[in-house]
């Protein structure tokens, strides 16, 4: 079980790279936000997995729940400013 | 290995599946609300397939229970957080992508 734990693992980094090339090349600021946020959701189950591996989920699980929130806030925190900022794109 | 690891593993297996669409999708959409329409859906049913998987590899203990809560949340806040982004982009002024010929 700790083996494909770890192939899920990597699996799911090798997806946080694809992604983060939207981040660096993404067209206007939009892309980039919406890229971050998917990276977010990622390192969540990662995090998770990370304390499977390591036999210590009840340690692992309270950082990914803060995570989870600070994920949220940080992309509602970003829409609103941008939304308040006018025509920036 | 019994019968909810067994689930646990069938449950993770789709959850890597949906995050590998939801990120094709948010790689190869042609503008913002396609790609977020991709990633933003994909993206929820992927992270809750992931927790139930946890939940029954777990079983009823409390950090089970603080998985559950994770998902809950998570159901709640992500579409909320897309929305949000939408909202913003049409609002600033992003055009939506069309097809050649259509004007509006």
């Amino acid at each position: 079980m700790d083996i494909f734990f770890l192939v899920m693992g990597m699996g799911l980094c090798i997806l946080v790279l694809f992604v983060l090339y939207r981040v660096v090349y993404g067209p206007g600021v939009f892309n980039r936000v919406a890229a971050l946020s998917a990276i977010g959701n990622k390192t969540l189950i990662i995090l998770l997995i990370m304390g499977f591996v390591y036999h210590r989920v009840e340690m692992f699980i309270d950082i990914s729940m803060v995570y989870a929130l600070l994920n949220f806030i940080g992309t509602i925190a970003a829409s609103k400013y941008l939304e308040m900022e006018g025509s920036i794109v | 290995m019994n019968i909810g690891t067994l689930l646990a593993i069938v449950f993770m297996v789709g959850g890597l599946f949906f995050f590998t669409t939801a990120t094709i999708g948010l790689l190869r959409f042609p503008d913002f609300f396609t790609r977020l329409h991709a990633t933003g859906k994909g993206d929820t049913l992927a992270v809750l397939l992931f927790l139930i998987g946890f939940f029954l590899y777990e079983g009823f203990t409390i950090t089970g229970l603080k998985i559950v809560f994770i998902a809950v949340f998570m159901f709640l806040a992500q579409p909320t957080a897309t929305h949000a982004l939408s909202r913003a982009g049409l609002r600033c002024g992003v055009i939506p992508w069309m097809k050649k010929g259509d004007t509006k």
